[in-house]
């Protein structure tokens, strides 16, 4: 995806790019499931998971990477996660200001962004070891690619399952929802379905390559 | 205070709203480690027994906050929690059986992020459970992830010698799986409450 054109400036956006395609961490990395699967079933709630994921992600990745010298090694999982704990409290308690009813459908799921796999993960595998704009790129990148990963799965639940759009009906009242896929099993489903297309895309582009 | 009885609460974790198939917890694990049969019932038994201890604390703790009044702390301190069981574990293991210890791997030190546990330690505050009652909740759930895992080691076991297109070998198949499953735990729905 990336135009390498320019080497030099390709070095930078590549961090930041890399995490929407190349690397995006639910379709090619299978990180995060959890919230991908549970909060998927409208795109607003897929929406809002995604923005506060890559808010937790940006500030965990921020702070990690200016710390990153102080923290020593032995103990710094311990620590990223007590930052990541940090800013999901304030995410958490944020939301419940912002919107009550949008605090209620996430439910536990946004305190469970501690867990979130994605996030650890870019702590320990990038911010700690590299410069605050670089890590800075890279959590934007990551966090945008979580977003359309999320986006993706919510919008085709939603539509298929709810004959909706963000709440706005798309198809006359003949439309015979498909309740599986706001079922539990339709995340599972409709996950398999944008992987095989992904799969599929890569092989297509490793076939002509 | 809640008034469900104790063995509405482990069908109800176990079955019912199971934490893989319904709530979509541990999902990182159930698609890392249920290659093999053996290895997915021993990590069964490694969560469900952080679980039991993470409940038992997470009860303390959380009557702890609420007497000093600092609520807000809940998620951290859970976490730290958390953190240290798995920690124990793994010595545990790492000493009692250094084969499993290599067979679980990377995925041993990753239960401290398997959001089972700590949605676990969150549900079980939030719906006011008493001591035996959390528990009961914990082993359920256990009990249910265990399960969960098992059955779907069962069936990649089986796979390995199907013919199945290359393009949808590995994630791809096992979710379509898990999705079946999915729609099959809903048959339960009848047991329990909400």
């Amino acid at each position: 995806m990336s135009s390498g054109t320019n080497h030099t400036e390709a070095k930078s956006t590549d961090e930041f790019i890399k995490g929407l395609w190349k690397e995006n961490p639910v379709f090619v990395q299978v990180l995060g499931m959890c919230p991908v699967l549970a909060v998927s079933n409208t795109a607003e709630n897929a929406l809002a998971m995604g923005l506060a994921t890559a808010f937790v992600l940006l500030m965990s990745n921020t702070l990690v990477s200016l710390l990153r010298n102080f923290i020593p090694k032995e103990v710094r999982i311990a620590s990223f996660i007590l930052i990541i704990a940090t800013f999901v409290t304030i995410t958490d308690y944020a939301i419940q200001a912002i919107s009550v009813d949008l605090h209620k459908s996430l439910g536990a799921f946004i305190s469970l962004i501690v867990v979130n796999c994605l996030i650890l993960s870019r702590a320990e595998a990038f911010a700690s070891k590299n410069t605050l704009g670089k890590s800075i790129l890279d959590a934007l990148g990551m966090g945008l690619g979580f977003l359309f990963a999320l986006f993706c799965l919510g919008a085709v639940r939603e539509i298929l399952g709810n004959g909706t759009f963000f709440g706005l009906a798309l198809f006359p009242d003949t439309f015979q929802e498909w309740i599986v896929m706001i079922l539990p099993a339709g995340g599972f489903f409709t996950l398999a379905l944008w992987l095989l297309i992904f799969n599929l895309i890569k092989q297509r582009k490793e076939a002509t390559a | 205070m809640n008034q469900e009885s104790l063995s509405q609460i482990f069908i109800n974790a176990c079955l019912v709203n199971n934490f893989v198939l319904a709530y979509f917890l541990g999902i990182c694990p159930f698609l890392g480690v249920s290659g093999k049969l053996g290895t997915a019932t021993k990590m069964g038994g490694a969560v469900m027994f952080v679980m039991l201890i993470s409940s038992i604390c997470a009860y303390g703790i959380h009557a702890l906050l609420v007497a000093v009044d600092a609520e807000f702390l809940q998620l951290i301190s859970y976490i730290v929690v958390i953190a240290s069981t798995v920690q124990l574990v793994e010595m545990f293991i790492k000493k009692m059986s250094p084969a499993l210890f290599k067979a679980l791997g990377i995925f041993l030190p990753l239960i401290t992020t398997n959001c089972a546990i700590l949605g676990l330690a969150l549900f079980q505050t939030n719906k006011g459970y008493d001591f035996i009652q959390s528990i009961v909740y914990a082993l359920g759930a256990g009990a249910g992830f265990t399960l969960a895992l098992v059955l779907i080691a069962g069936f990649r076991e089986q796979l390995e010698y199907a013919e199945v297109p290359k393009v949808i070998r590995g994630t791809i198949l096992t979710l379509v799986i898990a999705g079946i499953m999915s729609l099959t735990f809903m048959g339960f729905s009848g047991l329990g409450t909400q």
